[in-house]
């Protein structure tokens, strides 16, 4: 994170270096289904990010003394390959891949129904395979998918979404430039049906009045967000229900 | 342990009716105590007690080569130890996420702030110093990121960074270096949808969710939401007005 003046205009013309506005994200394009042995998964796309999520469970809990008799317990690895970089990354945890697991595990512990599965876990593995910027959140938004593919029971489907400021003005979904040389990194995660925040990191500098603002654009952005993962997820069950009905026979 | 599971549902109560079991307001600090200087080998130290949460932070600053992508800066570390017998259900070994995320956080308000001048840290070409801030929890009845952020913003405030003369490390007569801002972090816990400020172990046991923000006099540097629970927008920005309403208090800790 830089701060003041960046060393390198973010803003020009009213465009950002990939040429959206303020409140624009980037692409997104999400799978569910995308594994076979895995009891969910889901890709997924943002601008430059690729995400991987999958999920195991509900499932034995190792080691067994780790089980918890009431509920499921809800494990969560964020990991980015060592591809996924400008330079050779390393998949052993760091410090940073810890914390983003323990957060992204505290958004989903929100809204799994742990009740329903007691004396199992669930385990949640999200790999990026192509960094760009906003990997946690991406990798957020893919691992609601992943997990809904499972069938695991859940409230809400969490949405994962970026908001920073750079070169003074508040802007939604980083890209990678602007995590790195802008002056502030917001991390949001948001559950539709409530309203609530369920992740909220950041870092950098902001007065009262932008956060107020970066806030209310996260929520703006999600709405799209949610879409596109229910539409993922309607596809995956519209192409299983294809297959079903073409032979007769519970198709793979 | 089990008398805090027990002792959760009694929290639970208070907090309903916004009482607290030790008598403090939903607002309230618990008392704060702060030594400056209280490790002779360290270039700035801390040792802060809220309640009896006590933390103690130990700054040491060596010889560094800059970070590639950073050539004219010095560095910053920060590292946290939950020591085994601060707490019963804290194991000897590697640090856990718990530790982890409360350096992380530290390092974070006192780096978005740019508290230290990282430039100023630099030597000569290819060599600068490096600023390593450990954090020892020594007693933990809840709130460790508030003790910790506090007794490394007054350990760093004031630090003496040693001279390399003939290259050797010389920290005799060395000149204080003053914090350029000096960030302020304030803790809160969810319990049954009321937010209390400064939790107890208790307290945190009774949480389902936790918020650290840090500021300045009118800028927010980082903010770390932890735990399953939500928070409502109204909360974040309610929690925020109040941070920077704590921060008089708590600057007069730090530049005692």
């Amino acid at each position: 994170m830089v701060s003041g003046s960046s060393v390198m205009p973010l803003f020009v013309n009213g465009k950002r270096l990939d040429g959206r506005k303020a409140d624009e994200m980037r692409a997104v394009s999400i799978s569910a289904g995308v594994l076979n042995k895995a009891d969910g998964s889901a890709f997924l796309e943002l601008g430059k990010n690729k995400v991987l999520a999958a999920v195991y469970g509900p499932r034995e809990v190792f080691p067994k003394h780790q089980t918890d008799p009431y509920k499921a317990v809800v494990r969560c690895i964020y990991r980015m390959a060592p591809f996924s970089t400008d330079e050779h990354g390393r998949t052993r945890p760091n410090r940073r891949s810890i914390e983003i697991s323990k957060v992204i595990r505290e958004t989903f512990e929100n809204v799994i129904v742990r009740e329903i599965y007691p004396k199992t876990a669930i385990e949640i593995y999200i790999e990026i395979l192509e960094a760009n910027g906003s990997t946690r959140v991406a990798g957020i938004t893919a691992a609601s998918v992943a997990l809904a593919n499972a069938g695991i029971p859940m409230t809400d489907l969490p949405i994962g979404v970026s908001v920073g400021k750079i070169d003074n003005q508040i802007a939604i979904d980083m890209m990678k430039e602007e995590d790195n040389y802008g002056q502030a990194d917001m991390p949001m995660a948001i559950k539709p049906t409530t309203g609530e925040i369920l992740l909220l990191q950041m870092d950098g500098k902001m007065t009262r009045a932008e956060f107020e603002k970066a806030v209310d654009m996260a929520f703006k952005a999600a709405a799209g967000v949610h879409e596109k993962q229910i539409a993922a997820l309607k596809s995956y069950y519209e192409n299983v229900e294809a297959e079903v009905s073409e032979d007769g026979s519970a198709g793979n | 342990m089990i008398s805090d599971e027990l002792r959760k549902g009694a929290v639970m109560e208070f907090a309903k009716d916004n009482r607290r079991l030790d008598g403090r307001g939903l607002n309230d600090y618990r008392k704060i105590t702060v030594e400056k200087n209280v490790i002779g080998t360290a270039e700035g130290s801390a040792r802060v007690k809220i309640g009896d949460t006590q933390v103690l932070v130990g700054v040491k600053i060596d010889p560094v080569e800059p970070y590639e992508d950073r050539p004219n800066e010095g560095t910053l570390t920060v590292d946290a130890e939950f020591l085994a017998l601060a707490h019963e259900t804290f194991e000897p070994g590697r640090p856990s996420e718990d530790s982890i995320e409360l350096a992380r956080i530290v390092d974070r308000g006192i780096r978005s702030s740019e508290a230290i001048d990282l430039k100023a840290l630099v030597v000569e070409e290819g060599k600068a110093w490096g600023v390593f801030v450990d954090v020892y929890v020594l007693d933990h009845d809840g709130n460790m990121i508030d003790a910790a952020a506090l007794a490394a913003v007054t350990a760093l405030q004031g630090m003496k960074v040693p001279k390399l003369v003939d290259g050797k490390v010389v920290r005799e007569n060395a000149s204080p270096l003053l914090l350029k801002e000096v960030p302020t972090y304030c803790t809160y816990a969810k319990v049954n949808d009321k937010i209390l400020v400064d939790p107890t172990y208790t307290e945190e046991v009774a949480a389902d969710a936790r918020i650290t923000m840090s500021v300045g006099d009118d800028m927010l540097f980082a903010i770390q939401k932890a735990g399953s629970g939500a928070f409502t927008r109204a909360e974040v920005m309610d929690m925020l007005d109040k941070t920077f309403e704590t921060r008089k208090t708590l600057l007069t800790y730090i530049t005692k």
